[in-house]
């Protein structure tokens, strides 16, 4: 048979696809079958949250904290409880991560305050002594891009039904609705709004005029993003 | 050309050969700066602060890696396909003026992808999934890379005069389709501007998968990618070069057949090593665990097949050190996978993952097997597509000490410091509380990452060895036709 294959390329190759696939369509598919369900509490990003999501993809910090807790005694006794599937629900993409030259950040709003992260991103060692974090600067001057969040929520709105704008059940048993503007306008002023309770807590005072002066610096997105980390 | 010698013609695979040297260079260079980084941050600032936001860790990590993986192995990859292809089919490029256009087309068009990723990557566009960072412009352009790639190579295996597909063919094929599939499904993602009405950024997109999903075809692609960039084309290499360079047949073409099917139905089960303690259902951590031991035997069945080729002819590898290049490779496939399933073992994943052991095993694979088995391909096809000899054996030797030197310091301290890390994480004292603050861990690094910066800055120099010896040779080496090449390369003295 074999021979048989190497004198016909076309078989070969289908050959070769089939048995490449298999393991594909017999470990993928009946995870998709059942999409991962939000557990209670999770709530999809709101713009400023979403702009400071993708201020954390552009400058790569998945690639030294990771945002994932393993079921052991010392993760979670180090960062909390133990990441469970229904959690990432909304992550579109998930942000994991490979390896951990920083702590894990799944659960950093329960532990780190706005101060803190303003701190810390301006100049690590001064927050945390020999660490090897560079220190970023530019988040403080760089303005976020609250277009692109928008358009990123009207998307997953559209194409996978994210549930903006409706009722959600909290672990209290209140229920949270995460408000999507039906304008651009709409998305911008409602994330001015979020990010001047943010600046508010901030010493930076180019930022405080910038947020006043009605603008977001990428640092205040990042910021209302890992205090959304819980 | 009844009646005379078949003239190959290897126009792209120069083009090619060429591109694996620079983005060769320039990824290692990355990854040098990248380490001494993590050594000594303050490296972050060097240039000044203005330019920091370009040249700190977080921006220069993917462009590595991506420059490393889709600018040197695929270069390589490329390079030796347009001299392999011919030679096993027995058929010239110069036979068909269409497939010469799509190869050159295929050249140029890849290149313009690399000056794209370069600044998409440094500006931060980035869709944040390891290996797949592209933003879906360029990912179309690189499916088109690739099925140009695919026509010239059925193409060229359709106007074939040699009957039966040698070795090195299967897995060539098998990298074709590889590759498309997993990046194909990997890179499914939504342009937010198109469903939008047109706001925000053009080039930003959204995975089509969320979270837990999202993980598992992400790591399906990262694990696989590895299968078939890293190992399957290698394999290619070895079993075309090894034989021709020492003279010495495969010694089992059972052992081929036996690893090539076993390797192609094992290896996509493994990506779930990955994810061991996450989130994904036991079921899929368990297989893919228990397949990434499974996967030793197909793997050391090519490698001992390569090895055991070399039977009775050992003396070469004091005598050539491009035999001595192929061989290590070798050894270091047999160690790198059998470190990786020791690794894929849950108990053990639980202290590696996450840590620096895991940038060691990859490390060991890619400088010892990928980029060894590159290069050597690279000298072997030099006297043959420029005519001249190698330059210089004895820089060869040197660049061979050199960069072996290099990759067991790496190797070595990323073990110790990743064994250390992954230990004083878990570590708690006599009351039950942890025993260390996630910076202490850090800080006990230090020694490890400068001894891994030196191991790093030996293999690049040994890359710059190696360019300046390939384009001495070019320049330079004594002309030679192929026909006075016995099995062994030319070697001056």
């Amino acid at each position: 048979m074999f021979h048989w294959l190497e004198k016909h390329p076309f078989f070969f190759s289908v050959g070769v696809f089939v048995v490449i696939a298999f393991a594909g369509l017999i470990e993928i598919v009946p995870n998709f079958a059942q999409a991962s369900r939000p557990v209670i509490g999770t709530k999809p990003y709101t713009t400023l949250e979403l702009a400071g999501r993708h201020v954390y993809i552009k400058n790569s910090c998945n690639a030294c904290h990771s945002q994932l807790i393993r079921p052991f005694k010392a993760e979670t006794d180090r960062y909390g409880d133990y990441s469970l599937s229904g959690e990432y629900a909304y992550d579109r993409p998930f942000l994991w991560g490979s390896k951990r030259t920083g702590p894990d950040l799944m659960r950093v709003g329960n532990y780190r305050t706005t101060d803190w992260h303003e701190n810390h991103m301006k100049d690590p060692a001064a927050v945390v002594p020999g660490t090897v974090m560079p220190a970023y600067p530019w988040m403080f001057t760089n303005e976020s891009d609250i277009e692109t969040a928008y358009a990123e929520q009207l998307t997953v709105k559209n194409v996978f039904s994210v549930p903006y704008n409706k009722e959600l059940p909290m672990k209290d048993g209140s229920s949270a609705v995460v408000k999507l503007a039906e304008t651009l306008e709409g998305a911008q002023a409602s994330a001015l709004e979020e990010a001047k309770l943010i600046a508010a807590d901030m010493k930076d005072k180019s930022v405080q005029d910038a947020v006043a002066a009605g603008k977001i610096p990428e640092i205040v997105a990042l910021i209302a993003y890992l205090n959304s980390l819980k | 050309m009844e009646n005379r010698p078949l003239e190959y013609d290897y126009t792209v695979a120069k083009m090619f050969m060429l591109t694996t040297v620079l983005l060769g260079i320039v990824g290692m260079l990355i990854g040098v700066i990248l380490a001494w980084e993590l050594a000594f941050p303050s490296v972050n600032t060097l240039l000044g602060s203005g330019v920091a936001e370009y040249t700190n860790f977080s921006r220069l990590r993917p462009l590595h890696t991506d420059a490393v993986i889709f600018g040197f192995t695929v270069s390589g990859i490329f390079a030796t396909w347009y001299y392999v292809g011919q030679r096993v089919l027995k058929v010239s490029m110069a036979e068909s003026s269409f497939l010469m256009f799509m190869a050159k087309l295929q050249f140029w068009i890849y290149l313009l992808t690399v000056v794209a990723v370069v600044v998409s990557l440094l500006l931060g566009i980035t869709t944040s999934k390891e290996y797949a960072e592209f933003e879906w412009p360029i990912d179309i352009a690189i499916v088109v890379v690739w099925v140009l790639w695919g026509i010239n190579m059925f193409g060229l295996i359709g106007i074939r005069r040699e009957k039966s597909l040698y070795i090195s063919i299967w897995y060539y094929i098998a990298t074709f389709l590889g590759v498309a599939m997993l990046y194909l499904f990997n890179n499914m993602e939504v342009p937010t501007m198109f469903l939008s009405g047109g706001l925000g950024a053009w080039w930003h997109s959204v995975s089509m998968y969320a979270g837990t999903n999202d993980a598992l075809v992400q790591w399906w692609y990262g694990h696989n990618a590895v299968a078939f960039g890293f190992t399957v084309p290698i394999v290619a290499m070895i079993y075309y070069f090894l034989p021709k360079e020492s003279g010495q047949a495969v010694f089992s073409y059972k052992l081929s057949l036996l690893s090539f099917w076993g390797l192609m139905f094992v290896y996509l089960w493994a990506g779930g090593h990955h994810l061991l303690f996450s989130t994904v259902p036991d079921w899929m951590q368990t297989m893919g665990s228990v397949f990434s031991v499974v996967l030793i035997l197909p793997s050391w069945g090519s490698a001992i097949n390569m090895l055991l080729t070399m039977k009775g002819e050992w003396q070469q590898v004091a005598s050539s050190p491009l035999i001595k290049f192929m061989v290590l490779a070798s050894t270091f496939y047999m160690f790198s996978t059998l470190e990786g399933p020791i690794q894929a073992i849950k108990s053990v994943n639980a202290i590696a993952h996450f840590t620096d052991w895991i940038v060691g095993h990859v490390h060991d694979g890619v400088l010892g097997w990928v980029a060894f088995m590159i290069m050597a391909a690279l000298f072997h096809m030099a006297p043959r597509v420029f005519k001249r000899e190698i330059y210089s054996k004895s820089l060869m030797n040197t660049q061979f000490w050199i960069q072996t030197l290099g990759v067991v310091l790496y190797f070595t301290s990323m073990w110790i410091a990743g064994i250390t890390q992954g230990m004083m994480w878990r570590a708690h004292d006599e009351f039950g509380n942890l025993a260390y603050s996630f910076i202490d861990t850090v800080n006990v690094l230090h020694p490890y990452y400068t001894i891994r910066a030196v191991g790093g800055t030996l293999y690049l120099i040994g890359m710059f060895l190696f360019a300046w010896n390939m384009y001495k040779t070019m320049t330079a080496g004594r002309r030679v036709e192929e026909n006075e090449l016995q099995n062994a390369s030319p070697m001056a003295a």
